[in-house]
């Protein structure tokens, strides 16, 4: 069993969408949510998700196929 | 010696030993050192840190890090000069430029690498990576040369040349991933979870962050020992910005120098802009961006610490300023033509943000202002490769005169 801690960040079109629910239930991974902020135009949801590892992948990627965006909870790595 | 007592939670103030984390296990906030200030109070003075080395460590008490085994490749201590000639263009009276370019791998990204490597090796790791989009890969690159460790340095594969080849000449792994900035910025968060490295913006990233601290620090004693009116910082993660603030007021509460009324104003491009703009909304909430600008240090889309420094905008009464791309490459220009420093696009944005800014009357004529130059224009050269037109002649005294009349 593998661990990933992501960061989701949804559209304003997503956020009344049950996507982590239907991630639970599409794909054998175990979601655990830690923090969120959820507006009326914007929300984010860190969250660990737990299961195999291809499974957790396959998951993401079905997330990101919705139109959500994911971020490592590491914050951003990306700095000149 | 150091004064560190250990890591706190941004988010929830749960405490952890000062060991390789950056995220709180609890709800996965963001960590930060806690230092014992009432034993640095009792040991630092004006006269301790001008004898102390002409270098960042001269703040060493303030630092998490030991600074006898430091990592040093002799970052900070860089020029604050009085910017004479763009301040009168501005109508300003007392403007300053913190020539952070000048620092050993060109850009003040040594500061915080000086830190992280000199951590990393205190705990232990031979390796130093990180993710970049090229000052931080030559500043890590540049610290394993000198300690002699080993360095993986992922950058997006169409990065800026300069950048590309003042990474490599340093001799690093240089692994340039075929993706954006966002998806270097995933595998290396997913690989530092298999990998025993220290990635110096990640499980380094508390230790990492604090060595911004300096630059606040040197403002502070080269202005003679006082904070300035107002600082105007570029952004990307936030971090930068959030640290010269802390740094000010570290200093004035440990009685270095008095009150601190400084005035924090941080500026992104508009290709760019998520904590600019969350700030103009009046909001707290960062929707992220996908970066589309000229100024690519600054291209972070999900600024790690933008929620942060829109707390500091709130509390020092600052704001946000994004520039439009074409008054970047401008704004380098100015700089370089009227003060003799030529800076990279996140310097440009400084410089076109000052403009902005003191045209607005958003800083006044008699205040001390300063503007953070944190990049090197030799790096991004093709951003300013229309200023070249040289005058092509015969080497002949009639060629010259000839070609003179042409063009006065
Ligand atoms: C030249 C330069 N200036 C400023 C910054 C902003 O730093 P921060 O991510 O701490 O906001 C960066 C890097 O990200 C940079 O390379
Ligand atoms: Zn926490």
């Amino acid at each position: 069993m593998a661990k990933r801690r992501a960061k989701f960040t949804f559209p304003t079109d997503l956020i009344t969408e049950p996507v982590i629910f239907d991630l639970g239930h599409k794909f054998q991974v175990v979601t655990n949510i830690r923090r969120a902020d959820v507006r009326e135009d914007v929300g984010w949801v860190i969250l660990e998700l737990e299961g195999e590892e291809e499974e957790i992948e396959r998951g993401l990627d079905w997330v990101t196929s919705m139109g959500v965006r994911i971020d490592p909870v590491s914050g951003d790595v990306i700095e000149s | 010696m150091s004064y560190v007592k250990g890591l706190f939670c941004k988010e929830c103030g749960r405490e952890y030993p000062a060991e390789p984390l950056n995220v709180c296990d609890f709800c996965f906030g963001p960590l930060e050192v806690t230092y014992d200030y009432d034993a640095i109070s009792s040991v630092v003075s004006r006269e301790r840190i001008e004898n102390g080395p002409r270098s960042m460590w001269r703040y060493h008490d303030f630092l998490p890090a030991e600074a006898e085994n430091a990592i040093d490749i002799n970052a900070g201590y860089t020029p604050l000069i009085k910017a004479n000639n763009l301040a009168r263009s501005l109508g300003l009276d007392e403007l300053y430029l913190k020539n952070d370019a000048v620092n050993p791998s060109f850009s003040f990204k040594d500061r915080v690498v000086a830190v992280a490597s000199t951590k990393a090796r205190e705990f232990g790791f031979d390796t130093l990576a990180c993710a970049s989009t090229g000052n931080l890969a030559g500043s890590v690159a540049a610290h394993a040369a000198r300690a002699g460790m080993r360095a993986f340095v992922f950058i997006p594969a169409d990065l800026e040349r300069g950048k590309i080849l003042g990474a490599a000449v340093y001799g690093p792994t240089l692994v340039a991933v075929d993706g954006s900035y966002d998806d270097v910025n995933r595998l290396c968060s997913e690989l530092s979870d298999s990998y025993n490295w220290a990635f110096v913006n990640i499980n380094m990233r508390p230790y990492y962050a604090e060595g911004s601290k300096s630059l606040g620090f040197e403002v502070a004693e080269q202005l003679g020992w006082r904070a300035p009116d107002n600082c105007i910082v570029p952004g990307a993660s936030g971090s930068l910005f959030t640290k010269i603030w802390k740094g000010l007021n570290e200093f004035s509460s440990a009685g270095l120098i008095g009150d601190v009324n400084t005035r924090m104003f941080i500026c992104q491009a508009e290709g760019c802009a998520p904590i600019v703009t969350a700030h103009k909304a009046g909001d707290f909430a960062i929707r992220p961006v996908k970066p589309n600008t000229i100024a690519k240090s600054l291209a972070i889309g999900n600024p790690a610490d933008g929620y942060f420094a829109l707390r500091v905008l709130e509390a020092t009464g600052g704001s946000g300023c994004a520039v439009p791309e074409e008054e970047v490459a401008e704004g380098i220009k100015d700089l370089a033509e009227m003060e003799g420093i030529f800076t990279e696009p996140a310097g440009g944005v400084v410089v076109a943000s000052l403009k902005r800014l003191a045209r607005s009357g958003q800083i006044k004529p008699w205040e001390t202002t300063v503007a953070f130059i944190t990049g090197n224009g030799y790096k991004t050269q093709e951003v300013v490769e229309d200023t070249v037109r040289p005058v092509l002649i015969k080497p002949t005294f009639a060629a010259f005169e000839e070609a003179l009349s042409v063009r006065p």
